[in-house]
């Protein structure tokens, strides 16, 4: 069973509320997928059993021995990648995306491409189980790739280990790290919060699941801190036939606990967000 | 004056943030633009009332391959380096996968037998809207089921004008979109949290900066929550703490409301014009 959680607006909670199911069961397969801001490992600690070079895109580079400036390049270039300053022309390492058709173009073969080799994927043991983690380097793109051999090899390792759940903390937003994080899963939990960003955030965060013909789950975190706006949430959810998996009061332990380097399960598990955080783990997998 | 507003953990405040700088300059009868370059979930909106002045669609050039023509030789295939070219010559099989497509040409290179033609595939929208007469936002906005939201990062910031005061709203994390973004600001903004997520994430945006060479600057949001190595780190680092923004049940529900926190906040507010001045006079002075 995979269970995908993931929140269109960022900070509502997703972190939290994973590292929370992972400490309700073992073993379990944990799989951090917000590979551009990966948290997981802070909490669990996990040892390096295993860490793979992800190749993150590739950077078109000169070789001015070659280069003769005559500006062909930048004639193709479709990024706005390459420019001429002072008759000496040059590719915009930030903006440059890796097509290769500058190149392949050159006629004095002065162009190369070098591979963008600093981004990580971690696989390791902690606490509750098995975990797979990616860290995106500065900078680069396909966050969606690295978020596939993330899932992976979290499935690999489950198998191997006949480890039944595996828990996918994704990213923040819609795009394709968010696509690649929910696409093919049994469950994915949306985490919101009662404001006018989160609401607007999860309808197209919900747009994006509807794609994919998943079985989502909602669930409004911090719901007391605008009794409204929940309502609102809970409403429109209800309109939409999405099911709501519980709801979470506001509750300072959830910081504690992170700064503990804890779950909220190990650090209260009494109180109020736990319990709440029991009953939708319930709802969901029911 | 270009200031970018980011932040590697998503939820610290990048939008509260970035409709109060702007609010404040454009209270001040300053000319101001905020360019929301949260594309994936733009936000500043919501907290303003405002006429929309022109919108344009974000296109992108996206093969056509004419199989009539197509000798099936596999040279765009060969050529896609985004892996958007589905090939499978046994079947006389070939079609573009517009999900994966860049828009970079380069199929249109490599074809010989003048079977690929392009068409323009909308990626999203830029709109621009008049807030006041002095004050502008611009909305860069990706439609739902496309996957890279810098083409409409990019098309957003080519609709800055010659405004003195810029505000970029930036999307979280460190990647290409949050790059794209900060490319050519003046000072970076860096908005976090007091906890071990936020601390976390703040370290990575600092190397990034620091390998792209931007000048930046550091607010606690939230203070009060957490605990206090966030502070050690950024004595440690020798990096400035512009400001600390209490946490505070009542800014969070103004907030939820999508309301700005001016009235109820006066303190924010001086805050945030210490703030702008002490930027501007250190990082004003640009040509950008």
């Amino acid at each position: 069973m995979e269970l995908a959680i993931i929140s269109g607006k960022g900070g509502t909670g997703k972190s939290s509320i994973s590292a929370a199911f992972t400490s309700m069961q073992q073993p379990v397969m944990l799989a951090d997928c917000d590979v551009d801001a990966a948290n997981m490992f802070i909490l669990f600690n996990p040892t390096h059993e295993e860490e793979q070079v992800y190749i993150g895109g590739e950077k078109a580079v000169i070789d001015y021995d070659r280069c003769n400036n005559c500006g062909l390049c930048i004639s193709y270039c479709r990024f706005d990648a390459i420019k001429c300053v002072n008759n000496i022309v040059h590719i915009l390492e930030e903006v440059c995306d890796g097509c290769k058709l500058c190149s392949r173009i050159c006629p004095f073969e002065a162009i190369s491409i070098v591979q963008n080799d600093k981004s990580r994927m971690y696989s390791g043991s902690f606490r509750y189980g098995k975990m797979v983690y990616g860290r995106l380097a500065p900078g680069e793109e396909n966050s969606g790739k690295l978020v596939n051999i993330v899932r992976a090899k979290a499935r690999e390792i489950a198998k191997k280990h006949n480890i039944e759940n595996i828990i996918i903390d994704g990213p923040p937003g819609i795009g394709c790290a968010v696509v690649s994080t929910i696409t093919g899963t049994d469950h994915t939990l949306i985490v919101t919060e009662p404001s006018a960003s989160a609401l607007h955030d999860l309808k197209r965060t919900i747009d994006i699941c509807n794609k994919f013909n998943l079985k989502i789950w909602v669930t409004i975190n911090k719901a007391d801190i605008n009794p409204d706006m929940t309502e609102h949430i809970i409403q429109y959810c209800k309109e939409n036939n999405i099911a709501i998996a519980g709801l979470i009061p506001f509750d300072k332990s959830v910081v504690e606990a992170m700064v503990q380097c804890k779950t909220i399960m190990e650090y209260r598990p009494e109180s109020l967000a736990a319990k709440a955080i029991i009953t939708i783990y319930n709802n969901i997998l029911g | 004056m270009k200031v970018a507003i980011a932040s590697g953990k998503g939820g610290t405040g990048k939008t509260l943030l970035s409709v109060h700088l702007f609010d404040n300059l454009m209270q001040s009868g300053e000319q101001v633009v905020l360019v929301d370059c949260d594309a994936e979930e733009p936000n500043d909106m919501i907290f303003f009332d405002g006429k929309l002045i022109d919108e344009a669609e974000v296109l992108q050039q996206t093969p056509i391959i004419d199989t009539d023509k197509c000798t099936f030789c596999g040279k765009c295939h060969e050529y896609c380096n985004y892996n958007a070219i589905f090939y499978l010559p046994p079947a006389s099989m070939i079609h573009v996968i517009d999900e994966l497509c860049h828009g970079c040409g380069a199929c249109n290179v490599a074809c010989k037998f003048g079977a690929i033609t392009e068409r323009p595939l909308s990626l999203g929208v830029v709109r621009n809207y008049q807030i006041r007469p002095n004050a502008r936002i611009v909305e860069s906005r990706i439609k739902v089921g496309v996957m890279t939201p810098v083409p409409l990062i990019k098309a957003g910031l080519k609709q800055i004008r010659n405004e003195p005061f810029v505000l970029l709203d930036s999307p979280p994390g460190t990647s290409c979109p949050f790059i794209h973004t900060i490319l050519d600001a003046d000072y970076v903004i860096l908005i976090t949290e007091p906890t071990p997520f936020g601390l976390s994430d703040l370290k990575q945006s600092v190397e990034t900066l620091k390998t792209v060479g931007k000048a930046y600057g550091v607010i606690i949001n939230k203070a009060g929550i957490g605990d206090s190595n966030i502070y050690d780190y950024l004595k440690n680092e020798n990096i400035e703490l512009l400001m600390e923004i209490p946490f505070d049940k009542e800014i969070a529900y103004h907030y939820s409301k999508g309301e700005l926190l001016t009235e109820y906040n006066p303190k924010l507010q001086s805050d945030l014009n210490n703030l702008l001045n002490n930027i501007h006079k250190k990082y004003g002075t640009s040509n950008n």
